[in-house]
């Protein structure tokens, strides 16, 4: 018996946002009378932090202070459509329509704000931290929420801003499959090491390195969030899961996560992460989506790190250790086999 | 740990923003970590009534009879829901975007197609009541054969599964039973290539698995309508579902939904929304119905399982010139969004290499097992095992690198892609880089130096014939260390000794000297390092 180590790459690409578009998302925006704004949405934040990055966008947008953005979502009476959280549209669909509600409710802001300056819209600035100012002369200042009660009690103005936003549903040729699928990829490149027992057949991932080019990381800690979490579903993935484990046969199916085998926490190795950053002509600030695209590459960069170990190709998913012994076995290639005893 | 490379394509972006790019902490967390976010099954209602449904035992079956006399006269039960009660007993999920025809019923009337179908559903005043009256149900089928496999559903003479789909495929553009990538001449290119790799590769079903299995509550509000609190995905999406099963007006229908226990596609599909409204209807009472563990793990909706068959024409200096496709996705009994995965599927062949030959034939089948549904990396995941493995296996059969094997034929702007729409904003070359130079795996010169913003849209540039007999050049890091690695990856197919033991001293490109930065711009975390602003 041995233990025997091995390193696999794989790399990717990924299509932002649901395949040949046509999957609208809107968003609506108001400030309340003292300058605090509201993000009104029937988008569902699934844990993946939608209305963190929404709110991020909306106030950078609007150029006030992220405390006085709020997100409300996953309502349907007062959310306008969103097609759902899912495709990896989350930060390009609902971030884009986010924005453009935004830059609606800034030009009523800088509108109001002209108006109680007496200046041109068009000669004044955000400063980011709640205050409006004539470019060039800060001390020409007004509050954001000096502005917003002018707007409603005096100007009798709403502050606020709707969006939409849709890639346009594209035909698909039925001959040769010619379409348009989607307006930017994210990529990734990951490399894992293994080590394989040739005994147990038992799989163990020591290390993993890897790139993803997302676009923009609105925020980098909610990145990394995904891209850990989708690394260890990919491993998962890989090594343990699935609810039919000798597919096409229906047979020992699981009921429960006693029988249903993922990793646990003992099975999570350490994992070099970079980000880089090629923004998208048509997404938020460049930004793109990591969320799906993060869970595949570790599926074959295991696979492919399994074979390096041992010489083995295990082409059926999952890899598990019966799997693994089977083809050493059949390849007669597995020690504890070889061995008279 | 994360690491900001913002040295690369700098020249691309705006980089002067004030909220944007940082790690600004989530405006849920206090309510995530203090335990009070609420979920749909945190709302609390007095009279609350629970639904359960009998589920088949048999893959496939007809009905004959269901005698629910003992089952209504139960303790605690209040109504019985037969699939004539269902107003729109047939649906098909991607109806809401015109995309297939309306196959499945809420509750199964004649026949069952999977084991799992719903057949009834028991509305009692608890779990457990609802769940004892179902073991008091007594159905008679006559069983019918039932087909599992992928392939075997698509011969002459396979039992259909699915009534709207007689060849057990669905209808693409109304003439084919499959979609066509077709770009170049494979065959040709074939007949002129090197060598031919020709792979199958099989990923079995996958549970989404949630913390959190899929569940509603609908509530009788004033002036007939209906608040329903969900674990949705998609509020819209399960709320049109749910007024187009139920014959209602959308606007009677009122969806919260929130905080979700884990989603990752799995609940898209509204399987428990329509039911739980109407019972609600005919009860006048608020209803819950949520799945047990068993019941999501065996008849929620996976990942459905795909078979791919790829054959790759090569050339001995690493190019790809042909790749033909050939990929079966198993929809279960009905199509939910398999149908459209199938077209996602095909989108993305061959990969994001840039291929001059493609040829691509993709199924949606129907099989008598639970029906698939969509699950991260929709249409994408198997297939990006299937093409990374080959991609391994290619490298090795002409004895290149495997990470330069995938640079040099790594799509860059420019190139045209097999859908027929040119490439931009590239960047997998960068990526490779990146993390090759992280984890000190030996590049060389060439592939540091290579740019996704170089060379695209015209033949590349020719590279070293025979790449596997070339000298790396002197000085670079590849040498001491691609030699055992070349080793491992080259070992004969068929090896009758035993190995050594210990068997061998398994290589590692790890063992390379670090490769100096190939950027040679300081660089950054936003996280940990130098502040942006």
């Amino acid at each position: 018996m041995a233990k025997h180590r091995g390193r696999g790459v794989a790399t990717i690409n990924y299509p932002i946002g649901m395949n040949l578009g046509g999957d609208p998302s809107q968003a609506l925006v108001h400030s309340n009378p003292t300058g605090k704004f509201t993000v009104s949405l029937s988008s569902i934040d699934l844990g993946q932090g939608m209305k963190s990055v929404t709110r991020q966008i909306c106030a950078e947008t609007l150029g006030v202070p992220i405390e006085d953005v709020y997100v409300d979502t996953a309502d349907s009476d007062t959310g306008p459509h969103c097609m759902g959280s899912f495709a990896s549209r989350g930060t390009h669909r609902v971030g884009n329509a986010v924005m453009a509600a935004a830059r609606e409710a800034r030009g009523v802001m800088m509108e109001a704000a002209a108006e109680e300056l007496e200046v041109d819209p068009g000669d004044l600035e955000t400063d980011g931290r709640g205050a409006i100012h004539v470019k060039g002369a800060p001390h020409r200042s007004i509050s954001v929420r000096d502005v917003a009660i002018a707007a409603q009690f005096r100007q009798g103005k709403t502050i606020s801003g709707r969006g939409i936003f849709l890639v346009p549903l594209s035909d698909v040729d039925p001959e040769t499959g010619e379409m348009s699928p989607a307006t930017c990829y994210a990529h990734a490149c990951q490399i894992v090491d293994v080590e394989v027992d040739d005994e147990t057949g038992d799989v163990t991932v020591l290390k993993m390195t890897s790139a993803y080019e997302l676009g923009r990381a609105i925020n980098p800690k909610l990145v990394e969030q995904q891209l850990v979490g989708g690394s260890w579903m990919g491993m998962s993935h890989a090594l343990y899961e699935t609810p039919e484990p000798y597919y096409p046969d229906t047979r020992e199916g699981p009921r429960d996560f006693n029988e249903y085998l993922m990793p646990g926490p003992g099975d999570i190795c350490p994992h070099d992460i970079i980000v880089l950053e090629r923004p998208a002509a048509d997404g938020p600030f460049g930004a793109k989506g990591p969320g799906e695209m993060c869970a595949n590459p570790s599926l074959p960069a295991i696979a492919n790190a399994i074979f390096n170990a041992v010489g083995v190709r295990i082409d059926e998913l999952p890899i598990t250790p019966e799997r693994v012994l089977r083809a050493l076995r059949e390849r007669g290639r597995s020690v504890a086999a070889s061995r008279a005893w | 740990m994360l690491e900001m490379r913002k040295d690369i394509f700098a020249d691309e972006r705006d980089d002067d923003l004030r909220e944007v790019g940082r790690p600004t902490q989530r405006q849920d967390i206090l309510g995530h970590v203090t335990g009070t976010s609420a979920y749909y099954d945190d709302h609390r209602f007095a009279n609350l009534l629970h639904l359960k449904v009998l589920r088949s035992p048999h893959a496939h079956a007809r009905i004959r009879s269901i005698d629910d006399a003992a089952a209504s006269r139960a303790p605690g039960v209040k109504r019985i829901i037969r699939g004539a009660d269902v107003p729109v007993n047939l649906n098909t999920l991607l109806s809401l975007i015109q995309f297939g025809k309306d196959d499945e019923p809420s509750l199964a009337t004649d026949t069952v197609r999977y084991k799992g179908e719903p057949i009834l559903a028991v509305v009692a005043t608890s779990e457990r009541a609802a769940r004892e009256a179902l073991e008091l149900v007594r159905i008679s089928y006559d069983s019918l054969p039932a087909v599992f496999d992928v392939e075997e559903a698509l011969k002459p003479g396979a039992v259909p599964v699915n009534p709207a789909y007689p060849k057990n495929t669905f209808d693409y553009h109304g003439k084919y039973d499959h979609q066509k990538l077709r770009f170049g001449d494979v065959e040709a290119a074939f007949a002129k290539a090197d060598m031919v790799l020709e792979e199958r590769y099989q990923m079995s079903p996958i549970e989404h698995a949630p913390t959190e299995t899929n569940g509603s509550i609908a509530v009788p509000d004033t002036n007939g309508r209906f608040t329903v609190y969900t674990s949705t995905q998609a509020l819209f999406f399960s709320l049109d579902t749910s007024a187009k099963i139920n014959a209602m007006p959308s606007n009677q229908l009122h969806f919260v939904g929130g905080t979700v226990g884990g989603g990752f596609g799995g609940k898209v599909d509204t399987l428990t929304e329509p039911l739980a409204i109407l019972a609600a209807r005919l009860t006048g009472a608020p209803v819950r119905y949520r799945l047990s563990r068993h019941e999501e793990m065996q008849f929620g909706s996976p990942r459905g399982a795909e078979r791919i068959y790829i054959k790759d024409g090569l050339m001995r200096d690493g190019r790809i010139v042909a790749r033909k496709v050939r990929a079966y996705f198993d929809s279960g009994a009905y199509t939910r969004l398999s149908s459209y995965a199938v077209v996602k599927c095909v989108a993305h062949i061959p990969g994001p290499y840039t291929i001059p030959n493609v040829h691509a034939d993709v199924y949606c089948v129907f099989t008598n097992r639970t029906p698939a549904t969509a699950m991260r990396g929709f249409g994408v995941t198997a297939l990006d095992f299937a093409l990374e493995c080959q991609m391994d296996k290619g490298a090795v059969a002409i004895g290149m690198d495997p990470l330069e094997f995938r640079m040099l034929n790594a799509y860059r702007d420019g190139d045209m892609k097999a859908h027929r729409r040119v490439a931009k904003n590239c960047a997998l070359i960068e990526c490779a880089q990146v993390a090759a130079e992280k984890a000190q795996w030996p590049l060389r010169e060439e592939f540091r130096r290579m740019s996704s913003r170089k060379g695209g849209g015209e033949a590349r540039p020719e590279v070293v014939a025979d790449r596997s007999r070339a000298p790396a050049p002197a000085g670079t890091p590849r040498s001491p260390a691609s030699t055992p690695q070349r080793v491992a990856y080259d070992r004969p197919q068929v090896d009758a000794k035993p190995p050594p033991s210990p068997p061998r001293d398994v290589p590692s490109p790890a063992g390379a000297p670090p490769s100096g930065s190939t950027h040679g711009v300081r660089r950054f975390s936003s996280i940990f390092g130098t502040r942006r602003r």
